[in-house]
């Protein structure tokens, strides 16, 4: 398994610097340092001195790619691409371009997006299996057919519906909660429980629809049968040999997003001003910030790998039929 | 059972989340603690984070809300006084300016201001202004600065600045604003107003080159330290190779030692044996062997005297090079402290000095009137050598302990907690002196409460806390709930707040009366306009055809039914580049602008489409057809958003005169690089005054600050001779009936060219509460929040009878579900009987 594991890291170093390259091609393709410069400086009074002291004062006057001014291996690390992202593969994420440390930001962010994504997680697991399950168990039943479509509908609509909906019942006509904002200091579950309570509602319709697409499949093998002709009850069928097979794709599906949760969302941190690393990012995108947004990607991309090998790894533990080789 | 057992501890980690929610004593959805419930506080919110709260680089609306209130330049702008008026802030009074000619000779005002070859402005501040504690001016006993040689262990636990125990405090000097001033220099900085002020400021340009080659060379110096370094340690590593060679070598001296023993014993084995070596029968064998031996304990011996030295020559080499790679670390780490610090007191600024420990002297070239109310803005603010010093040390930035994060000032707040991703909070400076809320005000003013605290010590608040709110829904929400005191309105929320009754006039809607919000309106003074860029081939030039074609798209562009559409009515017609409220501004006819807008029935209304048609055709483009092509004019209009809305209604202003045109919509990055290169046609834009002088929109029109041949901030590339010439007089010559003349001239010449469809002055209306006082919009004032008062008794009773919970549809919700639980248990029910059916 260990050979394994170091055969993946190896094959993730291609993957992040491609990404990388692609990160950058795709940034400085909309914007040039220029742009970047006026972003930060503002649009007053702004002459093309003031941008050039500032392109040189964050290294954004050197070339793209290729140094012709510099020879040997200089010629391809005194570049923009080399110096602004090689020094990512040691998580050193450097400055924004507005001169705060990204690094310190994203120790300090990961916080709030840990504090709405971990119980998001856990209990939309509990609510997202439990409804499949009983779904399964009236499967075929008039409760099946109408949960299913209660499922699709709820998928069909935008989250932005949930967020704007939830906040205007939970907040301004039920005054249950604070509509927006966030405080680490020991006031902070009040303003968890309706982003959470939001984003579960959300999921309902694709987790419970997945899950019980797992369910009905184990509930069709043979072990299931067999457990039947013995005569055990529909219960026992169900919730001792159906639930702890099926937790199997369930549980190895929430490694995979174990190391994401770190990154935030986007939608709801953004409306409910939660300030995590979901915020970060459309901050930095918004500001046209080259350094938070690769620093951003670079690490999605590092979790992501991450979760996938935990994920294969998990289907070790799980099933001790699988090898990793 | 687990299941149930899981359902159970679902609801019950719920319940519990919703009882401590509860247990706050106060509304349930009140986002702030219990603990601030009665206390003096403003509450406010920020849309978006600060880039920098540096004095000398912030330069937007949404810093100076923070900033404005912790710094304080030497003037400022009296609350109440409409026009605005500028006053001494930290200043005994309002500086006169001395001009002088090029041999230094004081001239008077009357002189030709051709002679005039530079001014000054003599500012005296008052005794006595503290700064605010702080950790860069704590000092220790022997008064020595505490924090301002911090080694990494001293700063490994530091997170922000309230992390320093100790804090210190000094009186404010004229040496601070120099300070300042020079810091607009600093290559660091990147001030904004560099390029502006290195002109007017006698030598900042040259300090600013100065220091610019001056950080060069400490950084130069700097890197080559560092390559040394990392050679050396290349070349001889760190002391553990030392270590094992030593122990290389003591395991040599002891083989060596183990063989002189061997070849002792074989000697004395054979001194002791004689009968050994009889077996030989050989004297000379025996010499032979004895001679060996010696010889070879003699090259041991050499060898092992050789070792011994080695070891200890090694020895004394591991200790110099630990104590050089030591030395070479200090000096690295006092390397990179001085290349991140430049002692500014020890670099001269020709045009600014200090005259005394209180008062100090700028100097601009020729005569620049406005610098007073540059004086009256955050860039010349003061700012401690001090500081300079505490927040260059290396770590600091890391943590973002910076300048541009935790401001040091004057002023009546000081920022006690800077999560720009969440929360700021500006908090009583302790050591501010207290300034009385002007007495001084208009009938209006008396009417509406505004001089009830005349005289009163100020700031009224003891805290100011905003929160990170960037959507405009949770924001007004707030507002109507109590936790904001004081908003703006949004287009989805504005029918809501504001009824517009058949005149036109804004008042408050029912529902808001009922609250007790307040609502306070004023033109801004800001304009956003329509621009034709005048170095374009069709709506460029300045011939009769191009002035014609302009002056009819003027007319039928009509703003009025703009800003009743887009933006609820609010913001009047302009009728020139001077928005009301700057010195030059004329409403009525006075201030018509006869080229696109007639006065009748005792009011400015548009010229017809007819005259706008006649006007084309008079220059070749009846109907809309060019008469040199006979092809339709198409006329490219080119965005930086895509507006669906709004880009049909242009469509439709444009058909109005049998013109066509298309939309060229980038986004905002790319509609600039066409703005500098010359590419666009027609564009929209805008500008916020920075002080209220004519010159600060005027410019804008400026040749000489065309935006494609010069890179400045006449977007236009408007370019009348005359009209320059004019700028160049009336910039300089202070507020007069001369000055007057030549603006109406100049705006006159503006108009009739047209380089601008002069659009709209936006119009703000901001709502209030009826208990936070004292609200009185300022265009041009950023410490504005010392004289905000708060009833706080009226704010926690309004927000408890306005936010009670509401717990009944949660418990239907409830009832709901259990219901619909029913025919789940009913059909469970049929399968069992009929699994026992099956089975029987």
């Amino acid at each position: 398994m260990w050979i394994y594991i170091f055969r993946r890291v190896l094959y993730a170093i291609p993957i992040l610097i491609a990404i990388n390259y692609l990160t950058f091609l795709l940034f400085f393709t909309v914007n040039t340092p220029d742009e970047m410069a006026r972003a930060q400086l503002g649009n007053k009074h702004v002459t093309v001195e003031a941008i050039s002291r500032w392109k040189k004062d964050h290294n954004y006057d050197l070339p793209n790619y290729y140094n012709s001014s510099e020879s040997g291996s200089l010629a391809f690390t005194q570049t923009l691409f080399f110096q602004k992202s090689i020094k990512l593969f040691a998580f050193e994420f450097g400055n924004a371009d507005n001169g705060r440390n990204i690094g310190t930001d994203i120790r300090k962010r990961m916080w709030p997006s840990l504090a709405i994504a971990i119980p998001t997680l856990f209990l939309g697991l509990i609510v997202y299996v439990s409804f499949a399950m009983l779904l399964a168990f009236f499967r075929a039943t008039y409760i099946d057919f109408w949960g299913v479509i209660l499922c699709i509908t709820i998928m069909s609509i935008s989250s932005m519906f949930y967020i704007i909906g939830g906040q205007f019942l939970m907040s301004k006509m039920l005054h249950l909660f604070p509509i927006s904002g966030y405080d680490a200091a020991g006031n902070t579950l009040k303003f968890l429980i309706m982003p959470v309570i939001i984003s579960v509602i959300y999921g309902i319709g694709g987790q419970t629809r997945w899950y019980r697409t797992i369910f009905l499949e184990e509930i069709s093998k043979d072990y299931v049968r067999t457990a039947r002709s013995k005569g055990l009850s529909e219960n026992i069928v169900l919730f001792k040999h159906v639930l702890r097979n099926a937790m199997i794709p369930i549980l190895t599906g929430v490694v995979t997003v174990l190391p994401l949760l770190f990154m935030g969302s986007l939608v709801i941190e953004s409306f409910f001003g939660i300030p995590g690393l979901g915020s970060y990012t459309i901050e930095g995108i918004r500001a046209q910030d080259f350094g938070i947004v690769r620093s951003m990607v670079f690490l999605g991309s590092v979790l992501y790998i991450f979760g996938l090998l935990l994920t294969d790894i998990s289907y070790t533990i799980a099933d001790p039929r699988i090898r990793l080789n | 059972m687990e299941f149930k057992r899981t359902t159970a501890l679902t609801f019950t980690s719920l319940l519990v989340a919703c009882l401590l929610v509860a247990c706050d004593k106060q509304s349930w959805n009140n986002p702030y603690p219990s603990a601030d419930k009665n206390k003096n506080v403003i509450y406010s919110h920020f849309a978006e984070r600060p880039k920098s709260l540096d004095p000398a680089r912030s330069y937007s609306s949404n810093e100076y809300n923070f900033i404005g209130n912790i710094y304080e330049p030497p003037l400022h702008y009296d609350y109440l006084k409409r026009p605005y008026e500028l006053v001494p802030l930290t200043a005994v009074k309002v500086p006169k300016p001395v001009h002088y000619d090029k041999d230094g000779n004081v001239l008077t005002n009357n002189n030709d201001a051709a002679s005039i070859a530079y001014t000054e402005y003599e500012i005296k501040i008052r005794k006595g202004i503290l700064y605010q504690p702080h950790p860069a001016l704590a000092k220790d006993d022997s008064g020595e600065y505490l924090y301002h040689n911090l080694k990494p262990e001293d700063i490994a636990d530091i997170e922000e600045l309230g992390h320093f125990n100790q804090t210190g405090f000094r009186e404010l000097t004229a040496a601070d604003y120099i300070n300042q001033i020079k810091r607009l220099a600093h290559p660091q900085v990147h001030s904004p107003i560099l390029s502006i002020m290195g002109k007017i400021i006698v030598g900042l340009k040259d300090l600013s080159k100065e220091l610019e080659k001056h950080q060069n060379e400490k950084k130069l110096n700097y890197q080559s330290l560092q390559e040394m370094i990392k050679t050396y340690r290349a070349d001889f590593t760190d002391s553990s190779n030392f270590s094992e060679m030593i122990r290389h070598y003591e395991n040599l001296v002891k083989k060596l030692q183990t063989k002189l023993s061997d070849l002792k014993a074989l000697a004395r084995t054979l001194e002791e044996n004689p009968t050994l070596l009889e077996n030989t029968k050989s004297i000379s064998f025996w010499l032979k062997i004895s001679g060996g031996i010696k010889k070879l304990m003699s090259a041991n011996t050499t060898k092992q005297k050789i070792l011994t030295n080695n070891i200890l020559l090694l020895k004394k080499i591991k200790i110099i090079n630990n104590d050089l790679l030591a030395s070479l670390d200090q000096e690295l780490i006092a390397a990179q402290r001085t290349s991140l610090y430049i002692d500014l007191r020890k670099f001269e600024l020709k045009g600014v000095k200090q005259v005394d420990r209180y008062t100090y002297r700028i100097r601009v070239n020729k005569q620049y009137p406005q610098l007073l109310y540059w004086l009256a803005m955050p860039f010349f603010s003061p700012t401690p050598h001090e500081a300079d010093k505490f927040y260059s040390q290396p770590g600091l930035k890391e943590k973002n302990i910076t300048m541009a994060w935790f401001p040091i000032g004057t002023g009546a707040y000081m920022l006690t907690k800077n999560d720009p991703n969440s929360k700021m909070v500006l908090s009583r400076n302790p050591n501010y002196r207290g300034m009385k809320y002007p007495s001084i005000g208009t009938a209006k003013d008396k009417a509406t409460g505004l001089l009830d605290d005349a005289g009163k010590l100020m700031p009224f608040t003891d805290k100011i806390v905003f929160s990170l709110d960037k959507e405009s829904i949770p924001i007004w929400n707030k507002f109507l709930q109590g936790y904001y005191d004081a908003a703006g309105i949004n287009s989805e929320s504005f029918d809501q707040a504001v009824n517009i009754g058949q005149t036109g006039e804004a008042s408050l809607s029912p529902s808001m009366e009922k609250k007790g919000v307040k609502m306070v309106t004023t033109v801004r003074m800001s304009v956003y306009y329509f621009g034709f860029n005048m170095l374009d081939k069709v709506v460029g030039g300045y011939d009769k055809r191009a002035r014609h074609l302009r002056q009819a798209i003027s007319i039928a562009m009509d703003h009025k039914d703009f800003i009743d559409i887009f933006i609820n009515g609010r913001g009047i017609e302009a009728q020139g580049p001077l928005p009301p409220g700057v010195y030059g501004y004329q409403a009525g006819k006075a201030g018509m602008n006869p080229y696109v807008f007639d006065w009748r029935d005792n009011r400015i209304q548009r010229k017809s489409i007819e005259y706008a048609k006649k006007l084309l055709a008079d220059v070749g483009y009846k109907d809309g057809i060019d008469s040199k092509t006979g092809e339709p004019l198409i006329i490219y209009m080119d965005l930086a958003k895509s507006d669906n809305a709004e880009q049909g209604w242009y469509k439709k202003q444009f058909q109005k005169i049998d013109l066509q045109v298309e939309f060229r919509t980038t986004d905002y990055n790319q509609f600039q690089r066409k703005m500098f290169n010359g590419k666009a046609q027609i564009f929209s834009w805008g500008w916020n005054a920075d002080y209220p002088d004519p010159e600060n929109f005027l410019f804008l029109l400026y040749g000489p600050n065309g935006k494609v041949k010069h890179k400045g901030e006449n977007a236009a590339n408007y370019n009348n001779p005359e009209f320059n010439r004019l700028f160049k007089k009336m910039e300089t010559i202070p507020n007069s009936p001369e000055r007057i003349k030549i603006i109406n001239r100049m705006i006159d010449i503006a108009r009739r060219d047209a380089p601008w469809m002069w659009g709209l002055n936006p119009k703000s209306y901001v709502l209030y509460h009826g208990w936070y006082k004292n609200a009185k919009p300022h265009a041009m004032s950023h410490n504005t929040l010392m004289y905000k008062r708060v009833v706080t008794s009226a704010r926690t009773k309004s927000r408890i009878n306005w936010n009670p919970p509401i717990l009944w549809p949660i418990a239907l919700l409830i009832i709901i579900l259990i219901l619909s639980a029913v025919p789940a248990v009913r059909v469970y029910k049929n399968k069992l009987y009929q699994a026992r059916k099956d089975n029987s």
